[in-house]
């Protein structure tokens, strides 16, 4: 669905972003994008989507280069960014001007989307909660039926409720012929809806592996006390949340923040893990 | 659905079918929910769903009528059983014998308060 490769992007040449960056993404799955603050996850997202420019390097999605930002890429393309804005007017005003540009806008599932996530459909856009306009534009981005879904902290703003109706929703949404791919820092929101993690550090794909890759590889175990097989550890209440590579093939839950963490502080050794 | 930290999901999905099959809400030859709406109605990835079916169907506890979804099988419920029992005594009972070492239990002690919870919770 996505190749990018040797991608070299950055909001000045002398400080890059990305440094020739690759990966590829396939229909099927809801990749997690995960990294600090300021480590690209935003920018990623946008050159996928067409909206920044890379200075060398190729970006694929469904044969198209996004940068092009030709009709017939961009209608299969759902964007739902961190910040947007809403014009003051109402919501089938807003479909009626928007939905003609996705060939492919589904009006019986956007009003099954707004009723799910109980989005009033008399107000003005303007007029509502920051959360309810969230929620109204994942509606609409999914109603689209567009084959690329990217979402930048989708969870943000969503009250409790509205968390779980979302994980429902994207359950739901996830066919074999759309990829879907959400950055987040709200990772326990999300962590069971994620099937391939992808992490950025330091201007490169610091890991890219499924969770069921992960859980082979390493085992999330609560331990006593400390040996060296230990990558990294976290002290808890009863001893440690400790990550170590999985000798006894044993199936451990994956635990998204330790995961983080690990490869922020012990790169390498995760690293080692995987080859 | 809560899930705990101690397993891997797809293997809580499994033991949350497990659990309906001894119970009988799911009988032989029924259909179980698909992967879609497990996965909807559990919050979680359909791939982890899958997962879990694919092992169920390798233990023969559920099996694929393709085109029509996944169906209980006929010795489901042995089935079940033969495959707790095995994540038990392999999973589970390690921790309880290195307690019952740690803590100088005996045996005959044990016993007893086993045919007491028996007798007690199960009535035989």
């Amino acid at each position: 669905m996505i190749e990018i490769k040797n991608l070299n992007f950055g909001y000045s040449k002398k400080k890059l972003l990305f440094k020739d960056l690759s990966m590829q993404l396939k229909a099927g799955h809801i990749y997690g994008l995960l990294g600090k603050n300021g480590a690209g996850k935003s920018s990623l997202l946008k050159n996928m989507a067409g909206l920044v420019y890379a200075f060398s390097g190729k970006i694929d999605v469904i044969g198209y280069n996004p940068a092009k930002r030709q009709p017939a890429l961009l209608k299969e393309i759902c964007f739902i960014p961190e910040e947007f804005y809403l014009p003051s007017v109402k919501i089938d005003s807003y479909v009626k001007a928007n939905a003609a540009f996705y060939s492919n806008f589904d009006h019986n599932y956007f009003g099954d989307l707004l009723a799910e996530f109980d989005i009033p459909v008399d107000q003005k856009l303007v007029n509502m909660s920051y959360g309810q306009k969230k929620k109204l534009i994942i509606a609409f981005g999914l109603a689209t039926k567009a084959q690329l879904i990217i979402m930048d902290e989708p969870t943000n703003g969503l009250d409790i409720p509205s968390k779980a109706q979302f994980r429902k929703i994207m359950a739901a949404a996830l066919t074999d012929d759309r990829c879907i791919i959400i950055s987040t820092h709200q990772v326990r929101d999300l962590d069971n809806l994620i099937d391939t993690v992808i992490m950025l550090d330091e201007s490169c794909v610091a890991l890219k592996a499924s969770v069921e890759e992960i859980t082979k590889k390493l085992c999330f175990k609560r331990i006593k006390e400390l040996d060296d097989t230990v990558i990294y550890a976290e002290p808890s209440l009863s001893g440690y949340h400790a990550l170590m590579p999985n000798y006894h093939d044993e199936d451990s839950k994956l635990d998204m923040e330790l995961l983080f963490n690990a490869v922020l502080a012990e790169k390498i050794k995760i690293k080692a893990a995987f080859n | 659905m809560e899930f705990r930290d101690n397993k891997a999901i797809y293997l809580q999905i499994a033991e949350y079918v497990c659990d309906h099959i001894l119970l009988e809400k799911w009988k032989t030859d029924e259909k179980v929910p698909s992967v879609r709406e497990m996965a909807v109605d559990l919050e979680v990835n359909p791939n982890t769903v899958m997962r879990t079916y694919e092992l169920l169907q390798n233990k023969n506890i559920i099996n694929n009528k393709r085109g029509i979804g996944f169906f209980v099988t006929e010795n489901a419920v042995a089935n079940v059983k033969s495959y707790r029992r095995g994540e038990f005594m392999d999973n589970e009972l390690p921790s309880v014998f290195r307690n019952i070492y740690l803590l100088n239990i005996g045996f005959n002690e044990l016993e007893n308060r086993y045919n007491t919870y028996v007798k007690e919770t199960f009535n035989v």
